[in-house]
């Protein structure tokens, strides 16, 4: 995994002498485990995101196949209805904030400052902190697994179902506090990246010139940015009712069930658009390059995707068509709801255009790409059926809803970040993917998916219930619950094949020993000018640019009737990775130490305050063991700038960037 | 390939640390002509509202389901937490003093500035933790009834947003006094007071929304 060494090591570290506040030697390594647990690379970064997904993949996998396996047949003895209850609510969970999201931050942090032309975000230690504080909050909500049970009241957790007179265990106190912690990750994550895509794109690369993936990021990252605010602020409510005997839930003593629901829906309707979009991002770049042909309606592409981000915070009460909201707000929501078919439409239409007459080449990441075109398409269709309210009535709280949102977010966004690691696995690690196992993979995968959740909206149809652990038999439940527990199994031996098919192209590329051309696909947008794996420094020299696909037209031209001809060739329009005169933000632990504070605030809060005095330490120390250290190291070869003195003003920043971080 | 030299970034750091002293001089590193650490401030900022906007729906929703306990406007008492909102106002105009006299480059009025934004601050937090006690010992407890704790927990909230920015300010004044904040980097007592504005503001919004709507 270390295929982002580049030559350069990172930072100057080695000249080092002064710890920052007694504590620590200024981490120097570019190589090992301790080279990253300190990195501030955003590529780096990246790439322990998706690896962190990955894992709690297999654990949120794991809890799929057991809610399979519990209804593959009537009468299910696996689970007892209070561990289904648990497995169930932390599928959701672990898919949702766990695997899905950090999978698009993955590609967000290793591809977008690739593809702006930058060499790196706008604060590489946040981003650090991003990760790890991610990662704790991950592990603090799965702690609960070995500290008396998990979350049992749905990924939703509804108020007053999840106060402790119905859920006394500390399941749902894991839930929200792991959330609570993942919902920091999130909110820094949103503004560090945001910053980045506003701030340092290279220059002539205006708004209008971005990649429609880095467009689709910076839409998402807002949605990021407002919508975790307001599960936060429910979180709260929770919690203090939870833990403090607040009494915003307590329905005896006056309190309005429906106000969770609001203001979680508020949240996860946004939600929803923060999981997909970034894969619609993926699969705008991954279909121009594999049709040969710049997307089809740029501009309608970027504010189709703006437009999904607006509207998405006027649809939350489709949610809550069975919870007697009154008709005019369900007359209100369903127009909104089916109002925001139309952006998503556009997007479906503009692929397929794109695709229409281009020289179209079935590789793995096209294959995925076409897979979440029309996966998402059947999904979205049976999302309009809800919008029709009386229908929706009908449907809630049954299986025909778990197909609706796993069309979507599996077939949907899981399917095109499948396809966007297909595509851009050369640039991150230097081999490429074994075609023909991605394409095995693919249809077992697709084949695997109808399967286990086309059923399902039979099963649905028919009045199966939903979060129900199990069904008697001579209902017509038995045939389509049996396909779809096989279904689930073949999806498992898909994600088999691609596991192996990491492991058998690393172990063949290192047999080899090629040297991989830095554009293996003949792409369009910057980060293909580099070589492959990405050098630690990103460009040599940043591009100017001056069109859209900026690296296909310095490729490629036009002769006078109008066809397509190469006007370089693609190592001469490449860079070298040459990091000459180039300097980076050096390593450092403060992230991870910060980080590693709040779980222990989480337990503190639900076990004892002592816990939080630790946590409080870790964290307050390391916001000052951060303010004082530099963020680059002015070490002997950073010749060209003077030894500075207004390093002062970064301390300040970084001051109020850590401030910014308690509260 | 053609660029324009005056763009041509060399370092990392050119483009990453905006308070690196030359971005300062140019003023242009950066795509919208805003540093990076102001931008940042400003979308946290854009954040932050939706926590409130949070805190205050919910306050609003509940703020006659008094259950058993004390009406909330039975125990306001509007002048003494006019006094308190006019103080803390008052420190939003000191915190502009202090970010112009650091732009002068004085820093003995910086530094005044400062402490006088802090203390009224702190003021502000003691007149909150004195009204608090109050409501207490009048009935009032934070686990009385869904209006007290939406009361609570919003001016809560607000309270700890204050607390934080006077923690700010002090290591702001800190700095300062060890000569790391200098007219060059003027920058970073702004973004101190952009956040020390938005939580005048919000108090405005609560002030309203709490005490003065019946």
């Amino acid at each position: 995994m270390s295929s982002t060494d580049g030559p350069l090591a990172l930072g100057s570290g080695g000249q080092l002498s002064s710890p920052p506040m007694g504590v620590f030697a200024r981490p120097g390594q570019s190589k090992g485990w301790r080279s990253w647990i300190t990195t501030v690379d955003h590529k780096r970064i990246g790439i322990l995101y998706g690896a962190a997904a990955l894992f709690f993949f297999l654990i949120g996998g794991i809890e799929a196949l057991l809610i399979r396996l519990q209804l593959a047949a009537p009468n299910g003895k696996l689970l007892s209805a209070d561990l289904y209850n648990q497995v169930y609510t932390m599928h959701g969970t672990t898919m949702i904030f766990l695997v899905v999201m950090p999978i698009g931050a993955a590609f967000m942090n290793y591809l977008l400052p690739l593809q702006i032309g930058a060499r790196d975000v706008a604060f590489p230690r946040l981003n650090a902190l991003s990760f790890w504080v991610f990662l704790f909050g991950g592990v603090v909500l799965n702690s609960s697994w070995l500290l008396g049970g998990g979350a049992d009241g749905g990924w939703f957790n509804y108020a007053p179902n999840s106060g402790v007179i119905f859920s006394p265990t500390h399941g749902i106190d894991f839930w929200n506090m792991g959330l609570l912690i993942t919902g920091i990750a999130s909110l820094l994550g949103a503004i560090n990246l945001i910053t980045t895509v506003l701030n340092m794109r290279a220059p002539g690369m205006t708004l209008m010139k971005m990649p429609v993936f880095t467009w689709m990021s910076l839409v998402t990252q807002f949605l990021l940015l407002f919508a975790i605010p307001v599960l936060t602020s429910a979180q709260f409510l929770l919690m203090f009712d939870r833990l403090f005997g607040a009494k915003f839930f307590d329905v005896s003593e006056g309190a309005d069930p429906l106000l969770w629901e609001h203001l979680f829906w508020i949240f996860g309707h946004p939600e929803v658009y923060i999981m997909i979009l970034p894969a619609f991002g993926v699969i705008s770049e991954i279909i121009p390059v594999f049709a040969r042909k710049p997307i089809f309606g740029y501009p309608f592409m970027v504010f189709s995707g703006i437009a999904i981000g607006f509207m998405g915070w006027g649809v939350w009460a489709h949610h809550m068509f069975a919870s007697g909201i009154g008709p005019i707000s369900v007359a209100a929501f369903s127009v909104s709801t089916m109002f925001i078919a139309v952006p998503t439409g556009v997007k479906i239409l503009n692929w397929m255009a794109t695709m229409w007459g281009g020289k179209l080449k079935f590789s793995a990441p096209m294959l995925y790409s076409i897979g979440l075109v029309t996966m998402f398409t059947i999904g979205g269709l049976s999302g309009v059926t809800h919008a029709v309210s009386p229908a929706d009535t009908q449907q809630t709280d049954t299986y025909y809803i778990v197909a609706h949102f796993h069309y979507v977010l599996f077939g949907g966004a899981l399917f095109g970040f499948i396809g966007g690691w297909y595509f851009w696995w050369p640039k991150a690690f230097g081999y490429a993917l074994s075609d023909k196992l991605g394409k095995a993979n693919f249809w077992l995968l697709l084949l695997g998916f109808n399967l286990t959740f086309g059923p399902m909206h039979i099963l649905g149809l028919q009045g199966m219930p939903r979060r129900t652990y199990t069904y008697r038999d001579g209902y017509g439940f038995n045939l389509w619950n049996f396909v779809s527990t096989v279904g689930a199994f073949l999806i498992a031996i898909s994600f088999l094949v691609f596991f192996w098919n990491i492991i058998a192209s690393r172990r063949k590329a290192k047999v080899a020993g090629l040297v991989m051309s830095g554009d293996p696909w003949d792409s369009r947008s910057l980060e293909w000018m580099l070589p492959c794996p990405t050098p630690a420094h990103n460009f040599d020299v940043i591009p100017t640019v001056s069109t859209l696909d900026e690296f296909w037209h310095r490729k490629y031209g036009e002769d006078e009737a109008g066809r397509l001809v190469r006007i370089a060739a693609t190592a001469d329009v490449s860079q070298k990775g040459d990091a000459t005169d180039v300097h980076l933000p050096s390593p450092s632990y403060w992230p991870i130490v910060l980080a590693f504070g709040l779980p222990w605030v989480a337990y503190g809060l639900i076990y004892s305050l002592w816990f939080c005095v630790l946590g409080a330490v870790c964290i307050i120390g390391a916001i000052y063991g951060w303010v004082m250290e530099p963020s680059t190291e002015p070490g002997g070869d950073h010749g060209d700038h003077d030894p500075h003195p207004s390093d002062a003003s970064g301390d300040a920043a970084a001051s109020i960037e850590g401030a910014a971080l308690v509260d | 390939m053609p660029r324009p030299p005056s763009r041509e970034l060399h370092s990392l750091t050119d483009v990453v640390d905006t308070h690196v002293s030359d971005a300062h001089d140019t003023g242009h590193v950066t795509s919208t002509g805003i540093s990076n650490e102001k931008l940042a401030m400003w979308i946290f900022l854009g954040s932050e509202c939706l926590l409130f906007g949070g805190l205050i729906s919910t306050f609003l929703l509940y703020k006659d389901r008094t259950a058993s306990g004390p009406e909330l406007h039975d125990l306001y008492d509007i002048g003494f937490t006019s006094i308190s909102s006019f103080v803390l106002l008052m420190s939003s105009l000191t915190m502009v003093l202090a970010v112009s006299a650091v732009q002068r480059g004085d820093q003995r009025t910086l530094r005044a500035w400062l402490a006088v934004t802090a203390i009224l601050g702190g003021v502000f937090i003691s007149g909150q933790v004195y009204e608090f006690t109050e409501f207490l010992n009048e009935g009032l407890g934070f686990t009385t009834s869904p209006a007290s704790s939406a009361f609570f927990t919003l001016t809560g909230f607000h309270g700890a947003h204050v607390t934080i920015g006077i923690v700010m300010l002090v290591s702001t004044l800190v700095l300062s006094l060890r000569g790391r904040i200098t007219q060059k980097n003027a920058e970073a007592v702004e973004i101190v007071g952009l956040y020390w504005h938005f939580v005048d503001v919000v108090w405005i919004l609560v002030f309203t929304i709490v005490y003065l709507i019946k």
